[in-house]
């Protein structure tokens, strides 16, 4: 190599550089993993939270050594090679030192395989993840077994969901300024402020929106979809703990974006049923008010762009019953 | 063949030496009458009023702004008519004009060849001035004055975003007693975001590009020097368009100006879109002109193997801009039709799509992400072979990388909308092409540590901030591959997480890169040494506080806090007030900046040695202060500038049978510079 001064009053510096390195990733490495690793946010509570933190993981396993070694790297050359420092030899220019093909080679080479090995991992972990939590738009590629069927009987007033059964529990968040609801399907298609769901269970978040842009993010769930007017975001994940967790907006939608979350809980399928019965129950007159449950909705004369026809509880161009023309004056 | 022959024409036009750069042939100044800044302030103010005025007549009564009554007709006529009143006003149509009726002026009685002083001295006698303070205060296509004023006008948006910047950290001190209103302070963050971003798209390229280029390529000016001069009006004027939204209220939308949130907007909102058409006007000139001007100007022999590895950098942004660009203006336009004529590109329910601006704002807007990282790039590669005496490693890997980025960076933009709802098979292809990236940005990693490598680096002030680029560059790039992972992006989008990932590129790659720019070219630009003390103050203080500032960021998003709140968990507060002081600590890390700056370049200026930084290349062998027509003859290009402690290189360049001996040390030079 030619690149390597064969000068042997010089210490031989990459080797040192990569005895150094190596000692210094593979503890780090370790460290990591088994005292950081799994801690890192959002937690295990639901299966993509647990994947999703697994992926984290690995990629931070990964990313270590490279911050490790670049810097030490950049370290050691301002202790070695520095001007001031005695005994630094004078540099040599000349073609050697503009470049060295087995060098770039390597480099090239394994710069590329990790981010092919990265890519691969990271398909194949949305793929087995159904999405990993994340918004997969109206048409969901990965989706878990059970959820095709929840979906279209949701749609036609016909689903129904009971514990012990490994149904798929669709629930619907509507976002709008500033606030979060989610209406349930299967029990007659109410509207609660509050988000609960069953433990060990699927959930097919079916997210959308009333004016503007929003995020759905169910930090401990970790489930993210933007909520987009007129467009229905399917997102999956199975909850795996009981527990509280926070609803969060996390796309700019206006003034109040700052305060627009909410909490929600996990509980056992049993307490949700009940809960789910008592709602429906009370919240019967309120869900008369709505309309009849759909993915998407008509924003209603505040939408977003609902104020060219302040007056209209329907919109010019459209037949179709706006959400929340028929509450009570508000 | 010889090298000459490669380009009679260029050579044989310049082949006397022009005349003595003093004499009747330079007009002084011409006095406060004629066309300045400040006849274009005023003809903008007169434009803005005509224009508002003007829109009201014509649409009186027909259309209102939601919650505001007022007619953003008028709002956008009377920022059009402000921009063309400022245009006019600074003299930037006084020859398109002429010449459209066919009374340009003609410049030269001379019988001889073609001249520089022809080609834009005889210009700058119409449009603006030689020599004199007066200069950079009037219409001139001279590109070294062009660049300064560049300088000054980057560093007018990067104080003023500071100080937005500042704003919203003191918010953010604690998550419940506020200091702004909501409304106030998400009007500071859209500013903030806003100006910056437009701030960064220029950054190097306006000043450094402007002013160096032509001087690393051996040209005597730039392609189109009237369009040099037009990007740089056209770009202060949007920074009086984007700030013309804080009067009229404001816009909630941040820099992204997310349709519908930008439909249902109040006025401000037509400031931000016809801003960025602007500044979009501006990149776009920029980036043609610096595009043109390295493939077209560079001098016999400047082969595409002997380029300096900035201009490749600037290559491939101006690339970017030229091509990115148009597609902001484009969704700018939609954006302002459905505000002003009713249309509904963007609205849902009359058929438009809010993922129609998602697609064309993150389709300019990532090749704009590479607008910003790029120029750093090139500045690094510059800087890093003169203070380690060494070349500089694997410069076709440098180039191929930069190159390479630049193509990947239009293939990337739908990382943006992992969650959003797009088709969902889109995300492995993206979350692929974004990872893809890594590998030519990693060339330049491989291209600073071949070059670190066994060499005797002297660790001046220039230096200290390329070092820091590969610093903070590197937790930016590898936090990147964390955001492009479509599991982990569950996690991290949306969030301070990503905040911080890009504050970590643009600030810490680009801004650090810009600010090595200057300390290292700054002598060269004005003749005058930049305090090494206060230098290295200002670098410790900007490298330690922007750390502290920006990495517990990373931590408050992974603990879940979205961008853009004025409020959020209780438990958060300690790392966000850590960050808080820190961030007021890195804007007084500015203050010594300008301190620095005043000090050395206006209060006790100290002349800077010819060639301070004993560097090789091409801009370093003019004369300084630099002619206006750059070079005595161009000069013809022998090698490449990175022939440091190589016994026997060749010469850099040929200047003719002058006696003019390149400023360049022996090859065995220890080199430790000035002191």
């Amino acid at each position: 190599m030619t690149w390597e001064n064969s000068d042997t009053t010089d210490p031989h510096h990459l080797r040192r550089i990569t005895v150094i390195w190596l000692v210094l990733s593979i503890v780090l490495d370790l460290l990591y993993w088994f005292l950081v690793g799994p801690h890192v946010p959002p937690g295990r509570m639901t299966s993509t939270a647990k994947a999703d933190q697994f992926d984290f993981n690995v990629l931070f396993v990964i990313a270590l050594p490279v911050l490790v070694g670049i810097w030490e790297y950049m370290a050691y050359s301002i202790f070695a090679w520095g001007s001031k420092r005695k005994g630094v030899p004078e540099p040599v220019g000349g073609p050697t030192a503009a470049g060295n093909k087995k060098t770039e080679v390597t480099w090239i080479v394994i710069t590329s395989v990790v981010v092919l090995l990265l890519a691969a991992f990271g398909t194949f972990s949305v793929v087995t993840g159904h999405g990993s939590g994340g918004g997969e738009g109206p048409n969901p590629l990965w989706s878990p077994a059970g959820s095709v069927k929840a979906e279209t009987a949701a749609l036609a007033g016909t689903g129904s969901w009971a514990p012990n059964t490994g149904a798929v529990l669709p629930v619907q968040v509507i976002g709008q300024q500033w606030k979060w609801t989610y209406r349930y399907p299967t029990f007659g298609g109410f509207e609660s402020s509050q988000l609960v769901v069953p433990n060990n269970t699927e959930i097919e978040f079916n997210v959308t929106s009333l004016d503007v842009i929003h995020s759905f993010w169910a930090y401990q769930l970790e489930v993210k979809a933007d909520a987009n007017p007129q467009q229905n975001n399917v997102a999956f994940t199975k909850t795996e703990q009981l527990g509280p967790f926070v609803v969060r907006c996390s796309e700019l939608c206006g003034i109040w974006h700052g305060a627009m979350f909410n909490y929600g809980k996990v509980v056992s399928q049993s307490a949700f049923m009940t809960w789910a019965n008592q709602t429906e129950t009370a919240n019967a007159a309120n869900t008369s008010n709505l309309p009849p449950f759909a993915w998407t909705y008509v924003p209603d004369a505040n939408g977003a762009s609902g104020g060219y026809y302040p007056d209209g509880k329907l919109t010019p161009y459209s037949t179709v019953e706006t959400y929340g023309s028929k509450q009570p004056g508000s | 063949m010889t090298l000459s022959a490669e380009r009679p024409n260029e050579v044989e036009v310049y082949s006397h030496v022009p005349p003595a750069s003093t004499g009747a042939t330079r007009k002084k100044g011409r006095g406060w009458l004629s066309q300045h800044v400040g006849t274009a302030i005023v003809a903008g103010f007169l434009g803005y009023i005509f224009g508002h005025w003007l829109g009201n007549m014509i649409s009186s009564g027909y259309t209102v702004e939601v919650n505001t009554g007022q007619n953003s007709i008028a709002d956008l006529l009377a920022l059009v008519f402000m921009v063309l009143g400022w245009l006019i006003g600074i003299g930037a149509l006084n020859y398109p004009l002429a010449k459209l009726v066919g009374r340009e002026p003609s410049s030269s009685t001379s019988s001889s060849a073609p001249t520089l002083e022809d080609d834009v001295g005889g210009e700058a006698k119409v449009d603006g001035e030689l020599e004199g303070w007066s200069r950079y205060f009037r219409y001139n296509l001279d590109h070294k004055v062009v660049g300064l004023q560049y300088v000054v006008a980057v560093l007018m948006f990067l104080f003023t975003g500071g100080l937005l910047a500042m704003a919203i950290r003191t918010e953010l001190l604690n998550p419940t007693t506020h200091v702004f209103s909501a409304d106030t302070y998400i009007k500071i963050v859209s500013e903030h975001g806003t100006i910056m971003m437009m701030m960064a798209s220029s950054v190097v390229v306006g000043p450094l590009g402007n002013y160096f280029v032509p001087l690393m390529i051996g040209a005597r000016r730039m392609a189109f020097p009237r369009i040099e001069a037009f990007s740089l009006w056209v770009f202060v004027a949007g920074y009086m368009v984007i700030f013309s939204a804080l009067p009229f209220g404001g816009f909630p939308t941040g820099w992204t100006g997310y349709a519908p949130l930008q439909t249902q907007a109040g006025p401000g909102m037509v400031s931000y879109l016809f801003g960025f058409f602007v500044i979009g006007l501006g990149m776009m000139a920029a980036g043609f002109n610096l595009l043109v001007t390295i493939i077209n100007y560079r001098a016999p022999g400047m082969t595409w193997s002997r380029v300096p590895v900035f201009v490749w950098s600037i290559l491939a942004t101006a690339a970017l801009l030229t091509l990115a660009t148009p597609v902001l203006a484009a969704g700018g336009l939609f954006g302002l039709l459905d505000k002003t004529v009713q249309t509904a590109f963007y609205v849902t329910e009359h058929g438009g799509s809010s993922f129609l601006w998602q697609n064309l704002f993150w389709f300019f807007g990532h090749p704009e992400v590479y607008i910003m990282a790029l120029p750093g790039f090139g500045i690094v590669g510059e800087i890093i072979p003169v203070f380690c005496r060494k070349p500089l490693f694997a410069y076709r890997i440098a180039a191929a990388g930069m190159i390479g980025v630049a193509l990947l960076s239009f293939f990337v933009w739908q990382h943006h909308l992992f969650q959003s709802g797009i088709d969902p098979d889109m995300r492995p292809l993206f979350m692929l092409t974004t990872e893809l990236i890594s590998i030519p940005t990693g060339f330049i990693f491989l291209v600073g540590m071949g070059t670190l490598y066994r060499a005797k680096i002297r660790f001046e002030v220039p230096m200290l901030f390329c070092m820091a680029v590969y610093f903070n560059f590197l937790i930016g790039g590898v936090s990147g591959v964390f955001l492009s992972d479509v599991p982990v992006n569950v996690t991290v989008h949306g969030g301070f997480f990503v905040l911080s990932h890009f504050h970590y590129t643009i600030m810490g790659g680009l801004i650090f890169a810009f600010m090595a720019g200057l300390y290292f070219w700054l002598p060269k630009m004005t003749g005058r040494e930049m305090n090494k003390k206060l230098g290295l103050w200002h670098f410790w203080t900007m490298f330690v506080f922007f750390n502290l500032t920006f990495f517990p960021m990373f931590f408050i998003g992974l603990l879940g806090q979205p961008r853009r709140v004025f409020t959020y968990a209780k438990n958060l507060q300690a790392l966000n007030d850590f960050s808080s002081v820190s961030a007021f600590l890195l804007g007084l890390s500015f203050v010594i900046f300008v301190v620095n700056l005043m000090w050395s370049q206006f209060i006790k200026p100290k002349k800077a040695a010819a060639n301070p930084w004993d560097s090789l290349g091409l801009e370093w062998q003019t004369a300084t202060p630099i002619p206006p027509h750059n070079f005595d003859r161009i000069p013809v290009i022998m090698t490449d500038p990175y022939h440091y402690s190589e016994e026997g290189a060749p010469a850099l360049a040929y200047f003719g049978e002058d006696d003019h001996v390149p400023v360049r040390s022996g090859s065995s030079t220890s080199g430790d510079g000035p002191a």
